[in-house]
């Protein structure tokens, strides 16, 4: 796919990806996951990976703060419907400026830097929003309790029909929430990964690859590369905004955790799990990590027992111990072991995986093939 | 090659709409078919589903796990298998031990990890994925709050686990959610006047509280009570939840005056708190002429394991204690203590209490209907669970019933006798009347 893009190819992989995105609820029912909430999930966080793999994939900036714009993202739109009312778009608006405020500000500061000290400079913006939303601030996020909708709140533009309702975001009478807030939020995937393809193939998505590539050679030859970063900074944080705006959409909670360093950590191992710089990769990282968050992690010894039941009563309480270990509780085990073996032996994420597939299938005798962008340090 | 084209005309426009509409129009074929059910999740085959969401990560993970137990007890004994424990000593005899309604109870289980974002992504897969018509558990306010708002949302039940800010049943109560076990209002009403008697009138106080909305609660539970007789407050210093290390909160205690150190923490973070407290030398120490006290008002016998010989003599309350004598109780202990080999805390009595009371409230109502078992629950008189005669207050959907002062044994005679009840006080004691703390439950809601 990164060997040759044409505007035709281009079009297919859009019209493919959107066709995916929307038909998820059939697709993915055998493996379990075809339910509401964890479709909901894989949207907002393959947002959240797709804006982040902007940055990180185009010019090679690792933030290690990204959660903070996500949590930004959230209280504002929550806030949204404390002062507006429960219209997700007016929400969601106010979300995307806010947090592209934030990151402008942030990024004002921490791309002064480059490399280790970048992604310090972002984890310590990170680790700071986090704290003071769990101390100092409060008034506005209710600390560790997270802030949520009340029925007293003011809400100038709900209807009386509406403020005495149930507290769920509402589009025109569609409540926010189940399927109609996965297409909601599937809306917002598509047309994010249209704006990133679009930036990905534009003069502007070239200036930042020549940032990743050699920074030193682009200052020689005149222009100055802030500029640049700043804009995709702020337009990373805006995606990380709108995918935390979308959560509180589909559930009008925010609470501090989601701007704690492992959120900003879990954004980060989703892009390289995917494939660092390919468009699809972040999404499909995002969805393979909800998915052991979520599926696996619920895995408890019954279900095991039903699982191994064909196994001779001998054999099936060893197995059952032993694999216990990397359901429920130690699912982070699993996604551990899958990482590692991601990262040694595909370097370049799943992407690279199918992109060697999909070479051997045509007869692996393209020789163009080195030619695909290194993993970023 | 894309829906909107630059310069935008007309036409882009259109198309861009036309495929807004069908992307909004698609979900009503997914939705209509909840139409036909007369309430969320309604059980069709021979078996009913229970969520049971409990914190197995965290400072709470201990708590977590007791209550696991407890709730896979009930299914056992409500499903007919093992000695029947509370059941034969439970006033209602509705339950039969053959399932609920006839259907055989299941169960799926999820990790809040002590956090309210992942607690209702797993409470909403339950519902979602795995059909549970009812979530319980808990182990942190903020987190059953959360939860019980969720489920209030969705329209199942909710039956609170362990959750002990007024808050859960107060400000925030919903008419789906459900609370057994008790709140700090009632610890407040229940401690003072043990404290009094052992403490003496005109104390300087120091409270450490947990930041979030169970230490808030408590921390003004225990200053209600207490400014009737002279405890002043010095300073009420609110700690992260989890911190881990408690020192660079204690230092200043040394300093501030106070003789009397209230800790609103639980689970880890209590023992925690309590170790270092005593490590640093604070209960040796003689403040303004005085003793200096420590309290730990919400206790529980798996803290006071963590805690080991920093918690003897020190005062708190608890709901439930497996030393209780009464024939429910010993019922129980000895039920869960042939399964796990040791006695059960009071996180797995409240749990397993309130999973025996959903279960005989869909009994007596004859459906899982959230609203017609909710009002089989409302005012509902019940015995034998082990904390005497107990009412299930329709205003505000809380338990009332007898509070138990504790202290930590001087000499305790195994490694479980570690809690020696000071007081039982009685129920009506600690009653309040039903909108002292604000909130409305709202209607009940069946999902559709």
């Amino acid at each position: 796919m990164t060997s040759n893009p044409t505007p035709t190819r281009d079009l297919a992989v859009f019209v493919i990806f959107a066709a995916a995105v929307l038909t998820m609820p059939i697709w993915l029912a055998p493996i379990g996951a075809a339910y509401p909430d964890l479709l909901q999930k894989f949207a907002i966080y393959g947002l959240f990976a797709t804006g982040f793999n902007l940055l990180f994939g185009l010019t090679g900036y690792l933030s290690f703060g990204h959660a903070a714009f996500l949590g930004v993202g959230s209280y504002t739109a929550v806030w949204g419907f404390k002062l507006l009312g429960m219209n997700p778009v007016p929400a969601a608006a106010m979300a995307i400026v806010t947090s592209g405020l934030f990151a402008w500000l942030i990024g004002y500061v921490s791309l002064r830097r480059s490399g280790i000290y970048f992604s310090i400079l972002t984890l310590a913006f990170a680790q700071m929003s986090y704290n003071l939303a769990y101390s100092v601030l409060t008034p506005i996020t209710n600390g560790e309790t997270g802030l949520r909708v009340l029925q007293s709140d003011p809400r100038i533009f709900d209807t009386a029909a509406q403020s005495g309702g149930p507290l769920v975001s509402t589009l025109f009478g569609i409540e926010m929430s189940g399927y109609p807030g996965f297409y909601f939020c599937a809306t917002f995937l598509i047309l994010g990964f249209l704006v990133a393809q679009r930036i990905f193939r534009s003069p502007f998505g070239t200036m930042l690859r020549a940032v990743k590539s050699n920074q030193n050679r682009m200052n020689y030859t005149g222009l100055n590369p802030r500029p640049y970063t700043l804009a995709v900074f702020v337009i990373s944080g805006m995606y990380a905004g709108l995918a935390g705006a979308l959560l509180c959409i589909t559930d009008p909670l925010a609470g501090a955790e989601r701007m704690q360093w492992t959120a900003s950590g879990e954004v980060v191992l989703m892009t390289i799990l995917g494939g660092v710089g390919t468009l699809l990769g972040p999404i499909l990282g995002a969805g393979i990590i909800k998915y052991f968050e979520n599926i696996f992690s619920a895995f408890n010894e019954h279900i095991l027992q039903d699982i191994f039941s064909f196994l001779p009563e001998a054999l099936q309480g060893p197995v059952v111990s032993i694999s216990g270990l990397f359901v429920g509780e130690g699912w982070h085990l699993t996604l551990g072991v899958l990482f590692m073996i991601i990262v040694i032996l595909l370097p370049g994420g799943i992407m690279e995986g199918v992109g060697r597939i999909t070479s051997m299938v045509k007869g692996g005798s393209r020789k163009k093939h080195q030619h695909q962008t290194a993993p970023a340090e | 090659m894309t829906l909107i084209r630059k310069p935008l005309s007309r036409r882009s426009i259109l198309r861009a709409g036309a495929a807004g509409g069908v992307a909004l129009a698609t979900p009503t074929i997914f939705t209509s078919s909840a139409w036909s059910a007369g309430y969320l999740n309604e059980p069709t085959g021979s078996t009913v589903t229970l969520g049971f969401n409990v914190p197995q990560s965290g400072p709470y993970a201990d708590e977590g796990a007791d209550e696991l137990r407890a709730y896979q007890l009930a299914v056992e004994h409500i499903n007919g298998e093992g000695d029947g424990g509370m059941l034969n000593t439970f006033t209602s005899k509705a339950l039969k031990g053959n399932g609920v309604l006839g259907k055989k109870v299941e169960f799926v289980t999820g990790d809040t990890q002590t956090k309210s974002d992942a607690a209702r992504a797993s409470a909403k897969r339950m519902i979602e994925k795995d059909g549970a018509i009812m979530i319980t558990g808990g182990s942190s306010s903020g987190v059953a709050i959360a939860v019980q708002s969720l489920c209030q949302e969705a329209g199942v039940i909710f039956m609170a686990g362990l959750t002990h800010s007024n808050d859960t049943t107060g400000k925030d109560r919903r008419a789906n959610g459900f609370r057994h076990f008790f709140n700090t209002e009632m610890t407040g009403a229940a401690l003072a006047p043990v404290l009094k008697n052992a403490m003496g009138e005109g104390r300087k106080v120091y409270h450490l509280t947990a930041d979030y909305t169970w230490g808030w609660s408590q921390e003004g539970s225990i200053q209600k009570y207490t400014e009737p007789f002279g405890w002043d407050t010095v300073a009420a210093v609110r700690t992260p939840v989890g911190a881990g290390d408690f020192s660079q909160y204690l230092t200043p205690v040394l300093n501030s005056g106070a003789d009397v150190l209230v800790l609103n923490h639980y689970g880890k973070d209590m023992v925690n708190s309590l170790t270092q407290a005593v490590q640093f030398g604070l209960r040796d120490k003689q403040v303004n002429g005085k003793q200096f006290e420590i309290v730990v008002p919400l206790f529980s016998r798996l803290m006071a394991q963590g805690a080991g010989d920093a918690i003897k003599g020190i005062f708190g309350s608890t709901a439930w204690n497996w030393s209780l004598t009464d024939e429910g109780s010993q019922a129980f202990v000895k039920s869960f203590g042939q399964k796990y080999g040791f006695p059960p805390s009071q996180a797995a009595h409240t749990c397993y209490c309130q999973t025996l009371l959903y279960a005989d409230a869909a009994e007596r109502a004859g459906t899982f209907m959230p609203s017609a078992l909710g009002a089989a629950l409302e005012d509902f008189e019940f015995d034998g669970l082990g904390n005497g005669p107990t009412l299930y207050r329709a205003g505000d959907h809380q338990c009332f019933k007898d509070v138990l002062v504790v202290k930590g044994k001087e000499n305790p005679s195994s490694q479980f006798d570690l809690l020696e009840v000071v007081e039982v006080t009685p129920r009506a004691q600690v009653e309040y009347p039903a909108d002292m703390l604000g909130g409305e439950l709202g209607a009940y809601n069946n999902g559709v």
